[in-house]
């Protein structure tokens, strides 16, 4: 049992937007590349060149198709990493203290060196959101890149997570939603950012920005016409005022 | 107690240097900051790779690629040596040997060649972005058989926006992100042009502008679009016809703007027996006519003062007439064929929303115009005060282009832009230097077969007519190995790709001695028929030799094609060699600047390989062609990077734009410097020259971007663009097929000639639907590339391929429904050419009638070192297998090939398909072929990249 902090001074996290997010796991790959040379032990691939590869990731794609009841089907893609939830289940399980969350900024981390890799966390989580590194057996999970966002050793202008600096989409944003007038606090307000899954009481930090309003096919608009057709004019009447427009 | 902040280091070390370069994960070209750190032996190696913030393409963003780049450098399916087959063809055995014996012997094979007749060599090259180079070397060598991966690709994209308006979607276009109402995107999975799309979705989206996605799959961009047209594959030409008839019937169209930008005044002869007849009407000078309103006479269109009209008719000599060729288009798609109403069963697209779709872009044209308080003057001398646009701007790909009618509806989509005056007007779809470069400022093709004599000029082109067409002396048998530029596809910009191996292996037009291949994988995912093609590759003659005698292969990686080379060239890593995006070639220029790049090797090779590149300069030496050889002999390059900087393809001018002269001080013009690489590797590995505002729109006709263009050695002196609407070459052909005009295409093809070649923007139903029975092949089936994996040779890596290791075949839910399947089963998707057997998932967000999968994720056994039960391999599949290169046989003793019969681009969406459950025995695809042996030895199994880093 680890306990939480009664508050943090900042509340550090993510804005996903679902609108723009097009799946093309940029934001996946390049996670994987900048923790698996940094924070705690590399990001493992067993079988990597075998029948069934498969490795540690901190953020991941998932696609599903809905139907709404009144429009075609269409594909949502929802990318998901830790949320570093205010009341996080994965801390408070946690038998060693490994798994902590931290007063300053509300990052949810894993001390590697203080792990046993019982898994109790990655049960705990109700997003799925830990992943345990299949060669050195301690749990791995998103540190906010919390080595790039103080890092002195980058330009400042880099000191974001490697997700949000990579995104093409621009569709993850990054920042202290404890400061109402951050771009990532009024962003959420503005377009309806939205808790994962509310109903766990885990307090997520990360929002979610939902899909705007699509069309519909079998909606109408007429087309507005260039000139009133006179009568008798035939179809290209219009042609001869347009050219006597233009003098 | 420790601290919270105390128990992690959150500045830790990141890396010892950066160096920037262009990255080549696909063929968008970002500029890339690699990050290097020494090993635990003090070697440089790859800490992260990370977009170029300061870069014009990518802004520093980097997709999933570029991200796994890491892995892809240090894939165990690296070639390490040159080899020289042992085993037989297929079967991938070789030995190791030096470069001097590899280039000796593909000299010793080569030779003889030049000497006796050239054109028994087809050197034909992937996606490797180097054409200016090969293609020149080519040239050198003498023998007309060369063209990369565009005839399989795109270049229906290529050719119907050159042909039209001097432009192209994509490498020659762009649409404006930041100023556009409404944005539709044809036929675009997450692929060309890659990072460029999403960051301009995102700026639309934060904009608050609508995205219209119009993809038979409801996927990737199509999937954030917020209005989706389910499109019927191969109907886009049509819809967009409807979209055009609607426009015309309320008038929606901007009549200032063709008047003044296209060639909708020029008056076409009309006289039905003549052998002029539907040409346009020319003065002496050759110049077109057009009707002048004011007048009522005909005068040449640039005739000052003219007033052309566009509608009227003219009686010339004889009882001859010439109307106003907007007149014939007008009549054209006013007829009620292209009503919403009468397309929408062909294109699956709701009437509504068709005429709905046609309001928006009415509305966002005309009611929403942008107003740039810049003023420019024209060509004409004309001064404007603003820049006034239509922002409705368009993207089209793959989607458009690999249909056999893709030349057509890609015109369509161009014809759309231009009557609402969009075409490089702020808000429209914007040109990206050096273009425009309309069809009279590109060189035509050039065919020959001298020994030891150099083609006058390159083997690629615009053709301009009939009477340049590279046949033999008989008038009818095409010089081309791919027969391009021929009656089969007269307008071939590209070459045929897919058809080289084909014809090679027919013998028809004749055999070759030699096939000469850079990156790309013939026997597997970049070829129609990809069994077909094992077979042809495979297959001897009555003396025991293979049919296709001699072939030399260059890549990088393990692929499926190095099974079958006689002799493996190994190549580079991106990281490790040179390479220049030259505006020579394919340059990475955005609307408003002027940009190239290059590659240097910022990590050197690890093993016996080198740059293509420069393999191909020190063969061209050892061959003693004229360009690359001194008079006393030597080599008069020492390699690639010596050519970048040193050669010169007319006084002045070379593959780089920046840095030039002397001191570096010259940009576009000026003499080698010495000095320019190192130049580049210091400003980020690129260039970036800014377009003047006076010369930001309007290129097409905007005297200042001529001067800037003049000045910066892009041209040599002013171009005129007049966009063609109506294509005066396909008429030409036309009467050729009507009888009235030399020379006369075989009988066969009359027929098709007549019915394609409209002048005027067209559409007509795909071939291989229409010459099968469609009720034994109802569906349609296609693939996509997956955006992590899109157009990456070498995506074959161990990250990646845990994102997708396998595909399954995503089949509609009303198919599965009346086939019996569920997610998991197994199926057996049937044409006309085969069979193959796929996993099965259900999907709704799809065209009901189109069945599809992710692209070149299967995998040969055995290929790219890859355990022998890989999922690559055992649920993986190709669509390759189903689709032939050539049509169904019409009984008239001609192989047709499967392709655009204008352009020659490969039609593989045109393929037909039936559906039935199949049992999941084993729970493999099918077929299987047989391994392949792995030249390059088992990997390690287990993956901890960076551990020497991390603590």
């Amino acid at each position: 049992m680890t306990l939480l902090p009664a508050q943090t001074n900042k509340k550090l996290g993510l804005v996903i937007d679902l609108d723009v997010c097009v799946g093309c796991h940029a934001c996946v790959v390049n996670c994987k590349e900048w923790n698996t040379g940094g924070y705690g032990a590399p990001l493992g691939d067993v079988d990597a060149y075998g029948d069934n590869p498969s490795g540690a990731w901190l953020n991941r794609i998932h696609t599903f198709e809905v139907t709404p009841d009144d429009a075609p089907a269409q594909i949502v893609h929802f990318p998901k990493s830790c949320l570093h939830c205010e009341d996080a289940p994965c801390v408070t399980v946690c038998p060693t203290g490994a798994s902590y969350k931290r007063s300053e900024d509300g990052i949810v981390l894993v001390d590697e060196s203080m792990c046993i890799g019982c898994s109790l966390c990655a049960w705990a989580c109700p997003y799925g959101a830990r992943e345990m590194d299949p060669v050195e057996n301690v749990m791995k999970k998103c540190t906010l890149c919390v080595d790039r966002i103080y890092n002195d050793n980058i330009p400042e202008i880099d000191r974001t997570p490697a997700c949000v600096r990579t995104c093409p989409a621009n569709a993850r944003h990054f920042g202290d939603f404890a400061d109402p007038n951050s771009n990532v606090s009024t962003m959420t307000r503005e377009r309806g950012g939205y808790d994962l899954m509310p109903e766990m009481g885990t307090k997520p930090v990360n929002q979610y920005l939902p899909p705007r309003k699509k069309s519909r096919p079998e909606e109408t608009t007429e087309i507005a016409p260039a000139f009133v057709p006179k009568a008798g004019e035939g179809l290209l009447g219009w042609l001869d005022r347009a050219l006597e427009k233009l003098g | 107690m420790t601290t919270d902040s105390q128990r992690v280091n959150t500045s830790p070390h990141v890396s010892d240097e950066i160096r920037k370069t262009t990255c080549y994960m696909c063929a968008c070209r970002c500029g890339i900051n690699v990050h290097l750190r020494n090993d635990a032996d003090g070697k440089p190696k790859i800490r992260y790779i990370e977009g170029n913030r300061d870069h014009p393409i990518n802004k520093g963003v980097l997709c999933a690629k570029g991200s796994a780049g890491i892995m892809q450098h240090y894939s165990p399916a690296r070639l390490k040596s040159p080899m020289k087959r042992i085993g037989e063809r297929g079967e991938g055995k070789f030995e190791e040997i030096s470069w001097d014996e590899a280039l000796e012997l593909a000299t010793s094979w080569l030779k003889p060649i030049r000497e006796k007749n050239p054109k028994k060599l087809a050197f034909f090259t992937g996606r490797d972005q180097s054409q200016s180079l090969t293609g020149w070397w080519a040239q050198n060598f003498g023998t007309p058989n060369f063209a990369a991966h565009g005839g399989f690709c795109s270049v229906n994209m290529a050719a119907g926006g050159i042909y039209t308006f001097g432009g192209a979607f994509w490498e020659f276009g762009a649409p404006d992100w930041g100023k556009t109402e409404l944005f539709m995107i044809f036929g675009v999975a997450e692929d060309h042009d890659s990072n460029p799309i999403k960051l301009g979705l995102s700026k639309l989206k934060s904009r608050g502008k609508k995205i219209i996605g119009v993809n038979p799959v409801r996927t990737g961009y199509n999937a954030i679009a917020d209005e989706w047209v389910g499109i019927t594959p191969g109907t886009d030409g049509l819809f967009v016809l409807s979209i055009v008839h609607e426009l015309l019937k309320a008038g929606r169209i901007d009549v200032d703007y063709l008047i003044r930008y296209t060639n909708a005044p020029w008056l076409v002869i009309d006289d039905p027996d003549a052998k002029d007849h539907g040409l346009f009407l020319r003065d002496k000078d050759g110049n077109a006519q057009v009707l002048d309103r004011k007048t009522g006479k005909t005068v040449a269109y640039n005739a000052k003062g003219v007033k052309p009209d566009l509608q009227g008719e003219v009686n010339l000599k004889n009882g001859r007439k010439a109307v106003p060729s907007f007149t014939l288009l007008a009549n054209k798609y006013l007829d009620d064929r292209y009503t919403p109403e009468n397309v929408a069963e062909e294109t699956g697209v709701p009437a509504s929303q068709t005429r709905r779709i046609a309001a928006e872009i009415a509305h966002a044209a005309f009611e929403k115009e942008v107003i740039i308080d810049q003023p420019w003057t024209d060509m004409k001398g004309e001064r404007h005060e603003k820049m006034i646009g239509r922002p409705v701007a368009f993207h089209a790909m793959r989607g458009i282009s690999a249909h056999s009618n893709g030349f057509q509806t890609c015109r369509s989509i161009h014809l759309l832009q231009i009557l609402i005056g969009s075409i490089d007007s702020p808000g429209g779809f914007r040109f990206k230097p050096p273009y425009p470069r309309p069809v009279s400022a590109q060189p035509a093709p050039h065919g020959g077969n001298i020994p030891n004599t150099p083609l006058k000029g390159p083997q690629l082109g615009f053709m301009r007519g009939p009477e340049g067409l590279l046949l033999e002396e008989d008038g009818v048998t095409p010089q081309r190995i791919d027969k391009a530029f021929s009656w089969d596809a007269p307008m071939s910009s590209h070459g045929l790709m897919h058809m080289v191996i084909a014809n090679a292996h027919a013998r028809d037009p004749y055999g070759i001695d030699v096939l000469f291949m850079y990156m790309a994988n013939m026997s597997w995912n970049s070829s129609m028929n990809s069994s077909g093609v094992m077979k042809m590759l495979t297959d001897k003659d009555e003396n025991g030799e293979y049919i296709i005698p001699k072939l030399i292969y260059s890549d990088a990686y393990s692929s499926e094609m190095v099974a079958f080379a006689d002799l493996i060239l190994p190549d580079t890593t991106y990281l490790e060699r040179h390479d220049a995006i030259s505006a020579l070639d394919r340059p990475i220029s955005e609307p408003e600047a002027l940009c190239d790049a290059i590659r240097w090797p910022v990590i050197e090779p690890d093993r016996d390989v080198r740059g293509f590149q420069s393999v191909l300069l020190d063969l061209g030496a050892r061959l003693g062609l004229p360009a690359m050889t001194n008079e006393d002999g030597t080599p008069k390059f020492k390699d690639y990077a010596d050519y970048i900087q040193n050669h010169e393809r007319k006084p002045g001018v070379g593959p780089l734009l920046g840095w030039r002269g002397k001191d570096g001080s010259k940009t576009g013009r000026g003499e080698p410097n010495p000095n320019q690489i190192d130049t580049y590797i210091k400003n980020g590995g690129f260039s970036e020259t800014h377009v003047p505002a006076e010369a930001l729109y309007f290129k097409h006709a905007n005297a200042a971007w001529q001067n800037w263009a003049i000045e910066m050695g892009l041209q040599d002196a002013p171009v005129e663009n007049v966009f063609q609407l109506y294509l005066e070459p396909m008429r030409k052909f036309q009467l050729c097929a009507e009888g009235k005009a030399e020379p006369q295409p075989p009988e066969t093809h009359r027929e098709r000639i007549l019915n394609c070649f409209d002048p005027l923007p067209s559409w007509y139903p795909p071939f291989e639907g229409a010459s099968i029975d469609l009720s034994q092949f109802p569906y349609h089936a296609l693939t996509q590339r997956p955006a992590a994996m899109y157009h990456s040779w070498g995506s074959q890596n161990a990250w990646l391929r845990q994102i997708h290791g396998h595909n399954p075949m995503f089949i509609p839910g009303e198919i599965c429904d009346e086939v019996g399947l569920k997610d998991d089963d197994w199926a057996y998707i049937i044409s006309h050419h085969g069979k193959i057997k796929v996993p099965v998932k259900r999907m709704n967000a799809v065209n009901g009638k189109t069945l599809w999968t992710w692209n070149a994720i299967g995998k040969r056994k055995g290929a790219w070192a890859l355990s022998a039960k890989a999922p690559e391999t055992e649920k993986g599949f190709l669509l390759n297998h189903i689709i032939n290169e050539l049509l169904p046989p019409k009984g008239d003793g001609h192989r047709w090939s499967n392709s655009d019969p204008i352009t020659g681009q490969a039609a593989w969406f045109d393929l037909r398909v039936r559906v039935e459950k199949a049992p999941a025995e084993d729970e493999v695809s099918q077929p299987q072929v047989d391994a392949q042996n792995n030249p390059v030895g088992t990997p390690d199994q287990t993956v901890e990249y960076g551990k020497e880093w991390t603590k």
